[in-house]
């Protein structure tokens, strides 16, 4: 039995469907991000995991026991929320101090476990500010400790660094991790930027409109999306639009070439449209030498060249259609130039099937 | 927060009659006039008393004035203090927080004081010039909501971006006044306009010790002397409010409406 | 009589620092200024004339005795027990009033805000707020004479309905309880108006916070809403207080002179010199100032700290 188990869990709000059929199991001590857009249900699970809102049908087991019924402050979960939630009225210390004085812990043991949760935040000389005198990215960090003051058993993050600038995000973003790890403790992070998502999680959930669409790591989310909208979510995309001639070898026409697809068209008939995508990372262009047989090659015409820093884009147009794809910069190499004919070739595996694929 | 709504409702309730049972009550004492039966006689002797007539025009007079001068003094300075000088920001700011802190009965007393018939500007020698006190005393009156409301309104519709563009495409100061500012800060005004009215229209202590025949002090003497007229008199005064506010309201929910499309 | 009341909603904080528009050609940049200048002056000398010489005139006299030299016998006199009745009734009115109205006021807001009441509700008491805190002065005299007057309706209901004889009780509308019950009309309303935006600004979040870390309902209100409401309720009770002490106009027309009052006490000086002291006057003009001042200065320092907590 997992640590935190989501059964079958159903939100319905009037004739709102939020969350449908969720159902997960997530182990102690596992870093885990609902990710998805806006409106697909991430944060009303977090929620219902909080308890601030009760699940229509279903129910959330928190280490072998059944909280579904129980209130928030019953709960021994802690929370961080995106716009932090300090008590303005409260310094720094005093807010992290707030759930053991509510519990009623002697004056020495919460005085200790303050200054330890400071430490651990790196923030002991905020001890006596208010939150309206310290930065956001400060501010958060605080509400991170008071949310772990407590040891609880279950840490919830509501999309904590959406309001906070890039870089503060990025910093972090690490520390956040390193924290969880340091300790241990069973995490649920709710987020709608993927990047934070792939770089932090142990798994990966990507929902969509109530729905888990996929449950993985974030190299399976990644590199082997099991649905479109994974594929288009997560990640950039270039999309080719071609015509099924073979289901069982996976041979598709892109314009007046042939490519082969590994993963097999399941429900695909010969004659049908499809669409196939490939990640800029995969497609190479050759340099004079063809690539190993077989490779998928197409030939097309350099269309556009940005150049990005450590990465060069370059999307090549074939017939219709276009690939974006990546290389690194190369100081001493001449870079492409528009309107220069090229081939692009990337292996079978590389192809990512978007209809009729399972 | 889950509360349990009774103590609300309960609240409410409460509430609610303690403000409409003096309403009933007035209304029902003003019908009141003809023995034995419910009329509106007491409304028709009012209607029908010249003194009425003669005070609530005047009060209607004076409260106009009132907001001319008032807006003629507010929205150049509240423009001015946005744009250019908002250094002077917090000068102006306590200047418009006084007539707050300072009762009604001390300004006037001050006024009294100061510009009787012996100073150097007699301004309460004959009945005009009193008349013009009393209408600056009712500008020190509203000053605070005025200000307030002009100054939310400028800052709402971003007046130095709007300066800026009208300058660039040659504009000069009076035209960017007349026909780019006060038209978008119009809505504002109003509200400051119908608040300063009801003010106006009820206000007693002023007018009644610079001798003014006002609607107050006609009020008073109505009070005074007759019993069912009052009642009367306080509904058509409650109406008046009312009208008033929800002027500002609707007005309120049009700028709303107009800024969404 | 006016009631103080802030319609409009509080001032939005600091806008940014103004940007240097010393790039502009010299002398454009000093004529725009001076246009600037001559476009505040009508306020500014407006303000002197109507606000500050007055303030300062009465302020100066209160000073001075017949023969203009300085004196602070006037300020002795105040000291009588006339006077001194008259500001402590004053005061204990607008205590009364104050407090009452607070309570009250805070329990509606609450309801309207927090309560759960249909969210219809909430614009219907905010409009009739708006226009119940105006309803001042000489109406709302009337109004509850005739209500709660001798023959008033509810008088006569309570006796015909429920053979309660409010008078007989020795209940007297012409009383300090029935000018503070009065007074609650524009006194309840005003401090809806200025704490329902308070109220707004106690964020969800921090209920939430509260709760997931252990806290129950009463334990929320009294570590973490009731401090952060604090300022706000403190500093409108205080207004509410300077609101009531500087009314006149109701309690004329309610009591007369039966009920000595400040203002009343002032008006009557100020048509008939009943002190036989001009100068008196100025003394007992300033005792209110300092009295409202106060009140409502420590309002808007209050103000101040509440919205610095909320950013």
């Amino acid at each position: 039995m997992a640590f935190l188990e989501i059964n079958e869990v159903r939100k319905q709000f009037s004739a709102n469907i939020v969350v449908k059929g969720f159902n997960l199991g997530i182990e102690g001590g596992e870093f885990l991000s609902l990710l998805g857009p806006s409106g697909c249900g991430k944060t009303t699970v977090l929620r219902m995991v909080a308890g601030f809102e009760s699940p229509t049908s279903g129910t959330i087991r928190i280490d072998g026991k059944d909280v579904t019924n129980l209130r928030p402050n019953q709960r021994n979960v802690g929370m961080v929320f995106q716009a932090y939630a300090l008590f303005p009225n409260m310094t720094v210390a005093e807010n992290v101090a707030f759930g053991l004085k509510v519990a009623k812990r002697p004056a020495s043991e919460i005085k200790s476990r303050v200054d330890e949760m400071l430490q651990m935040i790196k923030l002991p000389h905020l001890a006596d500010r208010y939150p309206y005198q310290c930065s956001g990215g400060q501010q958060q960090r605080v509400a991170l400790a008071r949310a772990l003051a407590q040891k609880p058993k279950v840490l919830l993050l509501d999309e904590p660094l959406s309001a906070l600038d890039a870089k503060i995000r990025v910093s972090l973003r690490e520390e956040i991790r390193a924290l969880q790890k340091g300790l241990g403790i069973t995490t649920i992070f709710v987020t709608h930027d993927q990047e934070e998502a792939l770089s932090m999680s142990d798994r990966i959930v990507v929902m969509n409109e109530g729905r888990a669409e996929q449950v993985g790591t974030p190299f399976e989310i990644y590199n082997h999306p099991q649905t479109p909208f994974v594929a288009n979510f997560v990640g950039t995309l270039s999309v080719l639009k071609g015509k099924v001639l073979d289901a069982a070898s996976g041979r598709i026409q892109i314009g007046k070439s042939e490519i082969v697809a590994s993963r097999k068209l399941f429900q695909a008939n010969a004659g049908d449209t499809c669409s196939v995508a490939l990640r800029p990372e995969a497609a190479v262009l050759e340099n004079g030498h063809a690539a190993p047989t077989g490779h998928n090659r197409l030939a097309g015409v350099i269309d556009d060249v940005s150049f990005l820093g450590s990465v060069v884009r370059v999307r090549v147009k074939i017939d219709d259609n276009a690939i974006s794809l990546d290389t690194f910069n190369n100081p001493s190499a001449v870079p492409p130039q528009p309107g220069a004919p090229v081939v692009v070739s990337f292996t079978p595996n590389d192809v990512l099937v978007l209809d009729g694929s399972r | 927060m889950k509360q349990s709504k009774i103590g609300s409702w309960i609240a409410f309730i409460i509430g609610t009659l303690y403000f409409i049972v003096p309403l009933i009550g007035t209304f029902e004492f003003s019908m009141r006039m003809k023995r034995g039966e419910y009329s509106f006689e007491a409304y028709r002797v009012v209607f029908s008393d010249p003194n009425f007539q003669q005070t609530f025009l005047y009060s209607t007079l004076m409260g106009l004035i009132t907001i001319v001068i008032g807006v003629v003094l507010v929205v150049p300075t509240a423009y001015f203090i946005q744009l250019r000088l908002p250094r002077l920001r917090p000068v102006v700011e306590f200047i418009t927080l006084l007539p707050l802190v300072m009762p009604a009965i001390v300004i006037v007393f001050g006024y009294l004081r100061l510009y009787n018939s012996s100073s150097w500007i007699p301004l309460t020698a004959n009945a005009r010039a009193t008349d013009l006190l009393l209408a600056f005393s009712y500008v020190t009156l509203a000053l605070p909501y005025m200000y307030r409301a002009v100054e939310t309104g400028m800052r709402a519709i971003d007046v130095r971006t709007l300066t800026e563009a009208a300058e660039v495409l040659g504009a000069k100061l009076p035209t960017i006044l007349f026909k780019v500012i006060f038209p978008n800060v119009r809505v504002a005004i109003l509200s400051g306009a119908f608040l300063t009215f009801a003010i106006v229209i009820g206000e007693f202590t002023m007018a009644s010790l610079l001798n003014r025949p006002a609607f107050g002090p006609y009020l008073q003497l109505i009070g005074a002397n007759r019993a069912y007229e009052p009642s009367a008199l306080a509904i058509i005064a409650f109406l008046i409010t009312w009208a008033c506010m929800g002027l500002i309201n609707v007005f309120g929910q049009a700028r709303q409406m107009k800024r969404s499309t | 009589m006016t009631a103080t009341v802030d319609m409009t909603p509080p001032l939005p904080a600091e806008p940014g620092p103004v940007p240097d528009r010393s790039s502009a050609p010299k002398n454009l940049a000093v004529g725009q200024k001076l246009w600037a200048w001559l476009g505040v002056a009508p306020f500014f000398v407006f303000a002197l004339m109507f606000l500050l010489l007055p303030t300062v005139y009465l302020l100066v006299g209160a000073f001075q005795d017949a023969d203009g030299h300085f004196t602070l016998q006037n300020l002795a006199d105040l000291f009588t027990p006339t006077i001194l009745s008259a500001y402590w009734i004053s005061i204990k009115v607008s205590v009364a009033s104050a407090l009452v109205g607070a309570v009250i006021g805070f329990f509606l807001a609450y309801a309207v805000v927090l309560g759960g009441l249909p969210a219809w509700l909430r614009p219907t008491l905010m409009t009739f707020s708006g226009v119940a805190s105006q309803f001042a002065g000489l109406p709302l005299a009337f109004s509850f004479l005739a209500t709660l007057g001798r023959t008033g309706l509810v008088t006569v209901l309570l006796r015909d309905l429920f053979g309660f004889n409010l008078y007989g009780t020795g209940f007297n509308l012409l009383s300090f309880w029935g000018l503070t019950l009065t007074y609650l009309y524009f006194q309840i309303p005003l401090m809806v108006l200025i704490l329902t935006p308070a109220l707004d600004g106690l964020k969800k979040e921090w209920g939430e916070a509260a709760q997931v870390l252990g806290a129950s309902q009463k334990q929320y209100w009294t570590m973490v809403a009731m401090p952060i409401l604090f300022p706000s309720l403190l500093g409108a009770t205080l207004l509410l207080f300077a609101n009531s002490f500087g009314a006149i106009a109701t309690a004329y027309a309610l009591t007369g002179s039966s009920l000595n009052i400040v203002t009343i006490l002032l008006y009557a000086q100020i048509r008939g010199d009943v002190l036989h002291n001009q100068n008196l006057g100025y003394a007992l003009a300033l005792g209110m100032i300092l009295i409202t001042g106060l009140s409502n200065g420590t309002y808007i320092w209050l103000r101040g700290r509440a919205e610095r907590w909320m950013r």
